[in-house]
């Protein structure tokens, strides 16, 4: 009985810590963070933390432009939308007072194109876009995009690719040698064949299956993010992860602080946690990509941290970042994914 | 009592008539916000002028038709001709709904037939069956059937344990997973709306035409399918509207190798293309061509009931 109300009374005390905290609207990829480190915030500063999630960059921003920006204090978009959301002024901005972990941030990921200085974005997760095989499949050479562009007789009809504009169109030029947000007409149309050609062996698109077609065996090799395959060799899956010499794709996510926040200091509150080293940690443990910041090798667990898809081989070709091209190229690489896909 | 009868009309009128407005007022909010403002919403963005990545600018346009039913080739520059892109992906999914319209058909009017002609006391029953699949999301009964023909998923392990194939079947990824899918998806609305049909049919009708030397086969062209007709029109609207719209079985099961209707419609809002004037107008096209469906089916009961 004594426990009891003891129990019901630090129940009390933590809601109306909570009360008084306030709370923190959260807009975030699904699967993407860990609910002990959410209930750890909580914890440590009384702040109740919704979070709504979404599958993909475009749709966040649509749910944002459709009139949900104001609802939410933070949301973690990729490296090229945060781009695109400071230049829409869907982004609030924060000094480096109010944000005492900032030099947390790994040198390499403070003064980046899309957010120099770091004003109003913090680095989330980053990682790689390519491809990984089903070495009982295949057991030949996979350090060529041919493999997914140009397939061998083995994998021919079993690749799955991500049914994604961006990472689709920048690995197919990727492969040819084209520059992004190209404007030349025949390097366009070169792009445009080869991935017509290209479609006849591929099984399937599909993003977030992109791991499970992987484990199941429905596709023998796939494009995937790093820590996708990963996670599919942690289930079982005789997966390899290639980093292919014409390069790869590279992004980085990134919480933003929203414009017009209901709760921006809980939001600042809550971006300074995610810089401590071991919350960092936390997120990169439970979704096997790599932390921005500085400090968290201590705290990873030692699969995670060694792993081939984190730790790119001496002398692999370097990543591209997506870049954001002007409406009139957009719109040709537009044409062209729907020509693929029509 | 010639004369009583008006007056109570009249008066019954009187009452209705006053309490008109508050009585359709439920009626027609309900249209209003739910049916009307939508679509007059869809309608009207369809001719706005697109803003890149999502949005509209407010100035009229008919950039969205123009990208529908014109090309002008992958640089704009080429002579204006009809582009086939948008129609293709209409007639691969119309195609796909009148397949999969037809596989209901063939199945579901025997299935409705049967349960109709059970005793009273067990076709509850038999309704029930049809029913139960339905207390599960689509979404998941979608994925489980693609776990149940991939390529070493239990029925090419069953088949192959049977002897009757020596090489797993390549089902997933392919058009009949996709026929399969919409097939099992909408079957109940074939079956239900014929089975209504065939329960109030009167059979002593089909005795009495056997009694005078009619065929089977002439009982059931010219008996029972011209008093059903109503139930089967009913259940093939049901399936082919909500088929050719459906883009949870093409992309899970078919691989999400071509656009459908439906994903092109959500790529214009939810992926990279974010095109929210082209996506309305292909919901306004799309919305055309069903409506010009039910005027059809209309026009076909009227004459039904003329006879």
């Amino acid at each position: 009985m004594t426990r009891l109300i003891t129990t019901t009374s630090a129940l009390c005390l933590l809601a109306g810590a909570a009360q008084a905290e306030g709370t923190l609207s959260v807009y975030h990829w699904f699967e993407y963070i860990p609910q002990e480190l959410v209930d750890k915030f909580t914890a440590e500063t009384g702040i109740a933390v919704t979070i709504d999630t979404y599958d993909s960059n475009e749709a966040m921003l649509a749910s944002l432009k459709a009139g949900r920006l104001g609802q939410y204090d933070v949301a973690v978009p990729a490296d090229f939308m945060v781009e695109i959301m400071a230049e829409t002024g869907m982004l609030d901005t924060f000094t480096a007072e109010e944000m005492p972990n900032l030099p947390n941030i790994a040198p390499q990921w403070l003064d980046v194109p899309f957010d120099p200085g770091r004003t109003s974005s913090i680095p989330y997760q980053w990682g790689s876009t390519s491809f990984a095989v089903n070495r009982d499949v295949y057991a030949g050479d996979i350090s060529s995009l041919g493999v997914i562009f140009d397939p061998p007789e083995e994998l021919r009809g079993k690749i799955n690719v991500l049914d994604s504009q961006n990472e689709v169109l920048i690995l197919g030029s990727l492969y040819l040698g084209i520059p992004q947000c190209s404007t030349d007409r025949d390097q366009l149309r070169a792009l445009s064949d080869m991935l017509v050609a290209a479609k006849q062996h591929w099984a399937s698109f599909g993003s977030d299956t992109a791991k499970d077609v992987m484990v199941s065996g429905d596709a023998a090799a796939g494009m995937i993010y790093n820590g996708f395959s990963a996670k599919a060799r942690a289930e079982g899956a005789n997966v390899e992860y290639s980093y292919p010499t014409e390069g790869h794709v590279l992004w980085m996510d990134n919480v933003v602080l929203l414009k017009d926040a209901p709760n921006r200091a809980n939001a600042i509150a809550f971006m300074n946690f995610l810089l401590e080293p071991e919350n960092a940690a936390a997120v990169t443990n439970y979704a096997a990509y790599t932390s921005g910041v500085s400090g968290v090798e201590s705290f990873l667990d030692e699969a995670i941290r060694t792993s081939p898809e984190n730790n790119p081989p001496a002398g692999a070709a370097p990543g591209a970042f997506a870049q954001v091209c002007d409406e009139e190229t957009q719109k040709l690489y537009d044409a062209i994914w729907i020509n693929l896909k029509k | 009592m010639a004369g009583a009868a008006p007056d109570s009309g009249t008066s019954a009128e009187t009452t209705y008539r006053s309490a008109r407005v508050p009585l359709l007022l439920p009626t027609w909010l309900v249209i209003g916000i739910f049916l009307i403002l939508p679509v007059a919403l869809m309608a009207v963005y369809s001719f706005l002028t697109k803003e890149m990545r999502g949005g509209v600018i407010w100035e009229f346009s008919l950039a969205a038709y123009d990208q529908f039913f014109i090309n002008r080739g992958l640089f704009g520059d080429e002579p204006p001709s009809l582009e086939w892109t948008y129609i293709s992906v209409f007639g691969r999914s119309i195609a796909q709904a009148a397949t999969a319209t037809t596989l209901c058909l063939l199945i579901g009017f025997p299935t409705a037939w049967f349960i109709a002609t059970r005793p009273p006391a067990t076709r509850g029953v038999w309704l029930f069956l049809i029913t139960v699949p339905y207390w599960v999301n689509l979404l998941i009964r979608t994925v489980s059937l693609r776990f149940l023909i991939r390529e070493n998923g239990p029925l090419n392990d069953a088949l192959l344990g049977t002897g009757l194939i020596s090489e797993p079947l390549a089902m997933i990824n392919t058009n009949f997973a996709v026929q399969l899918g919409l097939f099992y998806s909408y079957l109940p609305f074939m079956v239900l709306p014929i089975y209504a049909a065939v329960e109030r049919y009167n059979f002593t009708l089909s005795e009495a035409a056997a009694d005078l030397y009619a065929s089977r086969w002439v009982i059931l062209r010219e008996i029972v399918l011209p008093i059903v007709k109503p139930g089967i029109i009913a259940g093939c609207l049901l399936v082919f509207i909500p088929s050719m719209g459906a883009f949870l079985a093409p992309n899970l099961l078919g691989g999400a190798k071509n656009f459908m209707i439906g994903s092109l419609i959500e790529e214009q809002f939810k992926r990279s293309l974010g095109n929210w004037p082209f996506g309305a107008a292909v919901s306004m096209i799309l919305m055309s061509l069903v409506l010009i469906l039910l005027m059809l089916y209309a026009r076909s009961m009227a004459k039904t009931e003329a006879r």
